[in-house]
């Protein structure tokens, strides 16, 4: 087990090492980097003393070790439009955007993991293809959409919701409703496919010959086990949903990291975008970890194969 | 699983009539009309989509009050005619969804292909970029992309191209590895093949069944990525008219209820990803049983 971990723990690294790699190279390639590290109409004193710093005249190896050190230290630049250190800003946003998350998951499951074991326990019939219709829907609706057509109804018609801001959980209902739509969908389709996979085991059929009632045999015995990997994904979800709300965010002017991405675009303000493009990766490829170690500490099977 | 008739090449015309056993009629027409409607954008839209008259905005549907048969679906903020600007939309959505898929499709192909046939150290290589890739947020790193090339319909289908990619090189490259494995391929070894060829004329004609639905699936997710970008004034410059522009503009009108100005657009963007999704989702079932459970 300790050869698997650690099998995947420098597999993290190397991963990290190239999500550096690529977001260095793709700054360094596609031009002159003083054009976006500098502010906009910075003086041209100000751009050779910006060179100075990052030291474009030397070998770009040099260049990329000095980036990975600053990352490491944490310095991830300063913000053109706030004019603090790009991390500062970052973890002051990142409370808001796991409320957010945290509510938008919550929806999600409600919605998703019932609606999935219904489908999978009438499998071909209504419920199963009310469902099918409804995760389509999901997956096609863009969250921004649903989001605007929200505040639409329950703001400026029905006026019984705030249409943007934060600060109570009326502000947070509708942009955890549009952030979670979609995942909902996603969380119904695996409980489905998750359950039936249960259903057709074994202990199952053996809980069935016990005479156990049914409702018993899906509400203790299926459900479960099949909330295993359901669980997993939302896991994973969970910061997917935190590095993806910049369009909900954008639309009901929620203070989180995507809002700060959006003002990171709108000012020109590159340091910002180019963080959270890094830390979202670098989140992403750490839980992934964290997850392998916890399925090898609970799963024999998988750390043997190893 | 069940392996249905539809793997036998079809013969009669009963077969082909269950061959299309549950074909997605209503999508496909409604995917067909949109892109009849985007190439014939010039002929049908009644006003220049993108000159508007500051006299006549915020005005509503024909059918409103205040609303006048000679803008059927109302204007916007700048009096510019809301009909005229969803048929060119059309056209965006369609042409840049499309092209962007195909640019994702073949670099994710290729490399598929490419890391699953030859394997060892270039499977490693390519393999582990995929996985670095797919982790950055797609929306985050589409937009960091644009952040540094700057937007233009051009620049957005390379960028939508570059991040999506990786989901193509993970089905194919899968997929090639069990292929390499069957008869033909070996007998094309010993007949002398290069490898090139046999990539080419072997392996690749048989993933291109899988290539196809996942880029009728795609299609959908680039179209919604393509509207996110246009909406956070990233993708598609204005006055162009794109559906996630229309949107974004439609935001403004909102809070006082000119409903039209994001309601239609939104549809627009419903309708096209639905659609898609729904012949995606047959095509996994008819063409590609290993797809199935994708």
């Amino acid at each position: 087990m300790t050869r698997y971990i650690t099998r995947r723990i420098a597999y993290s690294f190397l991963s990290l090492f190239l999500l550096s790699l690529t977001i260095f190279l793709f700054v360094r390639v596609t031009g002159d980097p003083t054009t976006l590290l500098v502010e906009p109409g910075a003086s041209q004193a100000d751009v050779d003393a910006m060179r100075e710093r990052f030291g474009l005249d030397r070998p770009i190896w040099v260049q990329y070790a000095s980036f990975v050190q600053s990352l490491v230290q944490g310095d991830f630049g300063q913000s053109f439009y706030y004019r603090t250190p790009v991390l500062e800003l970052y973890l002051s946003r990142l409370p808001n955007s796991l409320l957010l998350a945290l509510a938008a998951m919550a929806f999600s499951l409600l919605i998703g993991v019932p609606s999935g074991i219904l489908a999978a326990v009438r499998v071909g019939r209504f419920w199963d293809r009310a469902g099918k219709v409804f995760s389509l829907l999901g997956l096609s609706l863009p969250s921004f959409w649903v989001g605007l057509v929200l505040i639409l109804f329950f703001s400026v018609y029905l006026e019984w919701l705030p249409s943007s801001g934060s600060g109570s959980v009326w502000h947070l209902l509708m942009p955890a409703f549009a952030l979670g739509w979609y995942f909902a969908a996603a969380h119904m389709r695996l409980t489905r496919s998750s359950m039936l996979e249960v259903l057709g085991s074994d202990y199952i059929k053996l809980a069935r010959l016990k005479g156990l009632p049914e409702s018993l045999v899906i509400a203790k015995h299926a459900f479960k086990n099949a909330l295993i990997p359901v669980l997993t994904l939302a896991g994973i979800n969970l910061v997917i949903m935190i590095n993806v709300a910049v369009v909900v965010e954008t639309v009901f002017a929620w203070p989180g990291i995507g809002r700060l991405l959006y003002e990171g675009i709108t000012f020109r303000d590159f340091p910002v975008v180019q963080a959270v493009v890094l830390l979202g990766g670098g989140m992403i490829v750490i839980v992934n970890l964290l997850i392998d170690i916890l399925y090898a500490v609970i799963d024999p099977r998988i750390r043997l194969e190893a | 699983m069940v392996m249905r008739s539809e793997a036998v090449p079809l013969t009669s015309r009963a077969d082909f009539v269950r061959g299309l056993e549950g074909f997605p009629l209503l999508p496909v027409a409604i995917l067909v009309g949109i892109g009849l409607v985007a190439m014939f954008a010039g002929v049908l839209a009644p006003h220049d989509p993108e000159v508007g008259s500051l006299a006549l905005r915020f005005r509503p549907p024909a059918w409103q009050a205040g609303g006048s048969i000679d803008h059927l679906l109302g204007t916007d903020h700048l009096g510019r005619d809301v009909l005229s600007r969803l048929i060119f939309g059309a056209r965006v959505s369609m042409v840049v969804g499309i092209t962007a898929v195909m640019v994702a499709g073949a670099i994710g192909t290729g490399l598929g292909i490419v890391s699953g046939y030859l394997g060892g150290w270039v499977d490693q290589v390519i393999m582990r970029i995929t996985d670095t890739w797919l982790a950055l947020p797609a929306l985050t790193f589409a937009i960091f992309l644009t952040a540094i090339v700057g937007p233009s319909e051009m620049n957005i289908v390379i960028i939508l191209g570059a991040v999506y990619w990786t989901r193509y090189a993970r089905v194919i490259r899968g997929e090639v590895l069990s292929l390499k494995q069957r008869e033909f391929v070996r007998l094309a070894i010993v007949a002398g093949c290069s490898k090139v060829t046999i990539m080419r004329r072997h392996i690749l004609p048989n993933v291109l069944n899988s290539a196809i639905v996942l880029g009728t699936l795609m299609l959908g997710v680039v179209i919604v990525t393509e509207a996110s970008l246009s909406f956070l004034g990233v993708g598609v410059p204005p006055p162009k008219p794109a559906w996630g522009l229309m949107l974004a503009d439609g935001k403004k009108g909102l809070m006082v209820g000119y409903w039209w100005l994001t309601v239609l657009p939104g549809s627009c963007i419903m309708l096209m990803v639905l659609s898609a999704n729904l012949l995606g989702d047959w095509l996994r079932v008819k063409l590609d049983p290993q797809l199935r459970q994708l």
